[in-house]
């Protein structure tokens, strides 16, 4: 029976290793080796279409850090965690990078279960937790996060801007449904679409609220009723493939002939669908960094980091990689300001955390600050899906910018008793056209 | 009652319709499992990964095919194509390779070694194809829309969903049931499946009978996924999703039972699509209280034959 | 053999004391092994008697979902885990009423459509579960104090382990007795059991009642260690999880399940943290690998080698 032997001294040894590392939990104020961020994103699952690209984009940004000299004088090294085991896992993973591998900053996360299971840890552990992705509004709603900073948008300002778009776009729509993923995100984004609707248009009567089970591949039923239906406007805050399957079934059936999609988070799944995208739909893309933006801070840097992409990976950058570019364009300005508050030397993770408050940092569209709360103020641009030359999938047209001061919840309040409060002059007063280039 | 008819009448019309495609594509996934339960007496986990292997097999044959310069209405044969062969290549290595081991073992066993090898297959998809959502719907365009009238309006559905797929759903119970009943290799799988004991007392081969029909099994899962791949877009995790319905359809058809198979899909497919029109968030729930209701009435399954008793 | 067991139990506890101290992060882990292993101790039991539950997660669902709605009003750990017992205890009775009647696929299959009702209703009723995004625990009190984070922890993990020790020696016992020995005659013949004039099904309902009451307990436990209660903990492979677990730990000894749910976190921790992409893969693997050469699993190992050093 050697093997059984074998067996049991390897899971020993295992055992072993694990718990051989140095275990602190506070990491102490001496310049490291080298800069070890944890990165948690979907490496599995349908998801992965939005964690596998930005896992990519984080890979070829920290390369072209360490090649310029790393962050604060030393290279950076991304330690990967898949989300997809589900939040026990997460939570147990995200304990080990801290306490047993000493990260100095966690970005987390492209699920918003899997944020919210991770900032409460992020203010109990003392470790800066950057949120990257996810949209929750609940986050910095629902109490102080210290320790946590987002360095994006997130659902409110994504889901209002493209309702401000619609009501300039097209005033006068009576009907309206919704086909929404049975999930938080697609229940959210419900709500604070039809609490932003009511205030802004009240009287939109809603003939249907469909949300289909996450992970569904067939929507030929919701779509034969929603042709019976004729709603004015379909909403639909799906994502990745179950959005390319529903655009196709759609397509095929003429229901886009019908009724007008708006789709806030269309922009990932615009390459997968190439010119079967019909024309003249409200797209957005959960910020402002379209490949066709007319007028970027900084063109060039926005044509570098596209190009950088495209050549190595053969495909677009979608949104998840921009916002994984934000969230290490901020890291290298809050690391660059603590350092200089410290006079050269290495800051402390409450050192760093102050350097987030209120930091602005530069994206190739814009810059971003965020606010006091930690929550990040990114402005959203909203459009019309086009074709043309240019790009082979559709990009907007007809753009409108929103700034996302306008577009977002004060801070301390609750999104769903804001957007109550909202005046239908908005709708007027909000977003500025940007000319096409 | 009356009123209610009058209102939703055509709706209910509708839903009849849609229901009839998606129970064609859940029985066509299901009997493939239900014939292996029936035979092999295991419940294999990982019908589903086949079912999701057959899909992206079959997209990817036929955006292979195409690049080659194949004829559009080539694209429904390569479909099949594509399921025959994921149900030659996959079937008979697992079978030979790993059931075969553990036929003997315990049955929670035997379900633990095709859950193993379902979570080897999810990660092998990602492997070969990758985390984009992969379509390829030439199929699903080549036989174009046909508008149902609705009333005064006209709702236009993919003659593929409306036709095909019951179509070859019907064909599949017809083949399967004239197969099991009239030919020989059938009825052996009949006897194998009713008593395994008796049937190998009588001199047949239950290994040759074991690989074929998992084989079979592999390759209607194949199909089923090859079927539904021009509909959707393809991504990680789709196997997942189809299996705990197959085994509610197996759990409610009884062991083996063809006709069960098809009376259950039916069932559910249906009552999926009645729920989304008129009451959308009781969808999910429907399989299951379906097969509740069922097992409570008959606890064999619809079709089912009860056990004999062994003393 | 029964001492060599003890002793084991008890060096096996040490050892992981000894590691919890060396490491705080790998105390989380152990807490939601043992939590597992608690809950598995359940599955051992019905698999005593040849049945298979797919659905067990019901239960630490609705453990874990207990503590997380009441903690805002009672957060006494204590007070949270008796309550987290006696309601899953209570659903046990009136599940086990209806599922003890059903033996085999049709019993895995009920558990399962159960559990992912479950699972459904968790995800829909938004207003009230928070549906995917979870709810949160706060750190609880126990017995009046309220400890700080490094305190509470070692308090979560030392309850794990007291009732871990309690509750695998009571499964113990269980088996020992005649209601426990029962079982094993439901998975050879049942009908002898009959004929002997033992109430068959009032023995498995028994058994199912306790293992209900231990996913609970684990469901309770997991719940206070993650303080993060997401619908996920219902899904169907959550339920294969434990599974995985029973067998991989092996079904001949009380210890089985928590070897198999120490070694499981940790197989999968290191996969995770060494191929991140791949760690399914890895999982399946290992599992396929203990099935096909060590079949009584990790605890048929062990108690092998200790004989071999006993002889």
């Amino acid at each position: 029976m050697t093997h059984s032997l074998t067996r049991r001294e390897a899971l020993a040894a295992g055992f072993g290793a694990v718990l051989l590392p140095a275990t602190l939990s506070a990491q102490p104020a001496q310049r490291p080796s080298e800069l070890k961020i944890g990165i948690t994103t979907f490496l599995s699952g349908p998801a992965s279409v939005f964690g596998v690209p930005s896992r990519k984009a984080a890979e070829m940004l920290i390369e072209e850090i360490n090649q310029k000299g790393g962050i604060g004088g030393i290279p950076v090294r991304p330690l990967f965690v898949d989300e997809a085991p589900g939040t026990d896992h997460l939570v147990g993973e995200f304990r080990r990078l801290v306490q047993s591998e000493g990260v100095q900053v966690m970005f987390a996360a492209i699920s918003s279960g899997s944020c919210l299971a991770c900032t409460p840890l992020s203010g109990e552990l003392r470790k800066v937790t950057v949120l990257w992705d996810c949209g929750t509004q609940r986050i910095f709603e629902e109490g102080q996060q210290p320790f946590a900073f987002r360095t994006q948008g997130y659902g409110t300002p994504e889901v209002l801007a493209p309702l401000l778009y619609l009501l300039r776009h097209k005033p006068d729509f009576r009907t309206m449904a919704v086909i929404n993923q049975d999930y938080a995100w697609g229940r959210d984004s419900w709500e604070i679409w039809k609490t932003a609707m009511d205030a802004l248009k009240p009287g939109v009567r809603v003939v249907a609220e469909m949300f289909p089970r996450f992970g569904s591949s067939d929507f030929s039923t919701e779509i034969t009723r929603l042709l019976a239906l004729r709603p004015d406007v379909i909403y639909s805050t799906h994502w990745g493939g179950e959005l390319v399957t529903i655009v196709r079934q759609a397509a095929e059936r003429r229901l886009f002939e019908r009724s007008l999609f708006v789709l806030p988070v269309a922009e990932a799944s615009m390459q997968l669908l190439g010119r079967t995208m019909p024309a003249g739909h409200i797209i957005g893309t959960r910020g402002d960094h379209w490949n066709n933006h007319p007028k970027p801070r900084d063109p060039a840097a926005l044509q570098r980091f596209v190009d950088g992409y495209r050549a190595k990976f053969n495909e677009y950058p979608i949104y998840p990689c921009h916002h994984m570019a934000q969230a290490l364009s901020a890291l290298q300005a809050a690391y660059a300001k603590a350092i200089e508050a410290k006079g050269g030397g290495w800051p402390s993770d409450q050192e760093l955390a102050n350097a987030f408050r209120g930091l602005t940092f530069p994206t190739p569209t814009s810059t971003i600050t965020l606010r006091e709360d930690g929550q990040g103020l990114e402005d959203q641009v909203v459009g019309l899906s086009s074709h043309s030359e240019r790009f082979p999938f559709a990009v907007p047209d007809q753009m409108i910018l929103y700034p996302a001061a306008q577009v977002s919840t004060p801070a301390g309040q609750k999104s769903v008793d804001w957007l109550k409060t909202l005046q239908p002059a908005m709708v007027q007063q909000v977003g500025q056209p940007l000319s096409a280039a | 009652m009356a009123g209610w008819f009058e209102e939703n009448g055509l709706l209910l019309g509708l839903a009849l319709l849609d229901g009839l495609a998606s129970a064609g594509l859940i029985f066509l996934v299901a009997v493939g499992l239900n014939l292996v339960f029936g035979v092999l007496r295991i419940i294999n986990v990982a019908h589903g990964s086949l079912y999701a292997i057959g899909a992206y097999a079959a997209a990817s044959l036929g955006m292979f095919l195409a690049a080659r310069g194949l004829p559009d209405w080539a694209a429904l044969p390569a479909l099949l194509a594509a399921a025959v062969l994921v149900g030659i290549l996959l079937g008979p290595p697992i079978e030979r390779l790993l059931l075969r081991r553990i036929y003997l073992q315990e049955q929670v066993v035997q379900l633990l070694v095709t859950f193993a090898l379902f979570m080897i297959l999810e990660d092998v998809q990602k492997l070969v194809w990758g985390v984009q959502p992969v379509h390829h719907d030439t199929a699903l365009k080549l036989l174009g829309t046909v508008d149902v009238p609705f009333g005064a309006d006209v709702i236009p559905f993919t003659a593929y969903q409306l036709f095909l797929l019951p179509g070859i759903a019907v064909l599949t119970l017809v083949g399967l049931a004239w197969f099991l009943r009239r030919t020989l290799m059938g009825r052996i799988i009949v006897a194998v499946t009713s008593d395994r004991e008796a049937a190998s007392a009588m001199g047949i081969d239950a290994a040759r009978v074991f690989l074929l029909t998992f084989s079979f099994g592999a390759g209607l899962a194949a199909l089923g996924g090859a079927l539904s791949s021009p509909t959707a877009a393809l991504v990680p995790g789709i196997g997942a999703q189809t299996i705990v319905l197959s085994f509610a359809v197996v759990a409610t058809a009884g062991l083996g039972q063809i006709e069960g198979a098809a009376l259950t899909s039916l069932m559910m497919g249906l009552g999926r699509s009645i729920a989304v029109y008129f009451e959308p968030e009781l969808e999910v729930v429907v399989p299951y209280i379906i097969m509740v209701a069922v097992l409570l009435v008959r606890p064999q399954g619809l079709f089912g034959v009860t056990e004999t008793r062994r003393v | 053999m029964r001492r060599g067991e003890t002793i084991f139990a008890l060096l096996g506890a040490a050892g992981l004391i000894a590691a919890a101290i060396a490491a705080p992060w790998l105390r989380f882990v152990l807490t939601v092994a043992l939590a597992k292993g608690i809950a598995v101790l359940g599955i051992l039991l019905l698999l005593r008697a040849g049945q298979v539950s797919f659905g067990h997660a019901l239960y630490i669902a609705f453990g874990a979902y207990t503590v997380a709605f009441l903690a805002p009003a009672l957060p006494d750990a204590f007070l949270l885990l008796v309550i987290a017992a006696l309601g899953s205890t209570l659903l046990g009775a009136i599940v086990g009423l209806f599922v003890s009647r059903y033996r085999e696929i049709f019993f895995g299959m009920l558990n399962l459509a159960l559990s992912m009702v479950f699972y459904s209703l968790l995800e829909k009723l938004y207003t009230i579960t928070r549906g995917t995004d979870g709810i949160r625990v706060n750190t609880l009190s126990l017995f009046g104090i309220s400890p700080e984070r490094a305190g509470y922890e070692w308090a979560i993990f030392a309850i794990a382990l007291i009732l871990a020790l309690g509750l695998g020696a009571f499964a113990r016992l269980y088996l020992a007795s005649p209601m426990g020995q029962a079982l094993a005659a439901i998975k050879t013949r049942e009908t002898r059991l009959e004929f002997m004039g033992v109430p068959a099904r009032r023995i498995l309902l028994a058994a199912y009642i306790l293992s209900a009451l231990m996913g609970g307990i684990g469901g309770a436990l997991i719940a206070m260690t993650t303080r993060h209660v997401t619908p996920l903990l219902a899904y169907w492979t959550a339920s294969g999880e434990l599974v995985f677990i029973a067998i991989l730990g092996g079904a001949g000894g009380v210890l089985g399940p928590f070897l198999g749910a120490v070694a499981y976190e940790l197989v999968r921790i290191y996969a995770a943290a060494t191929v991140a992409d791949m760690w399914q893969l890895i999982l399946g693997a290992v599992l396929l690998l203990v099935i096909l050469f060590a079949p009584g699993g990790l605890w048929a190992m062990l108690a092998a080698a200790l004989r071999k050093r006993a002889a």
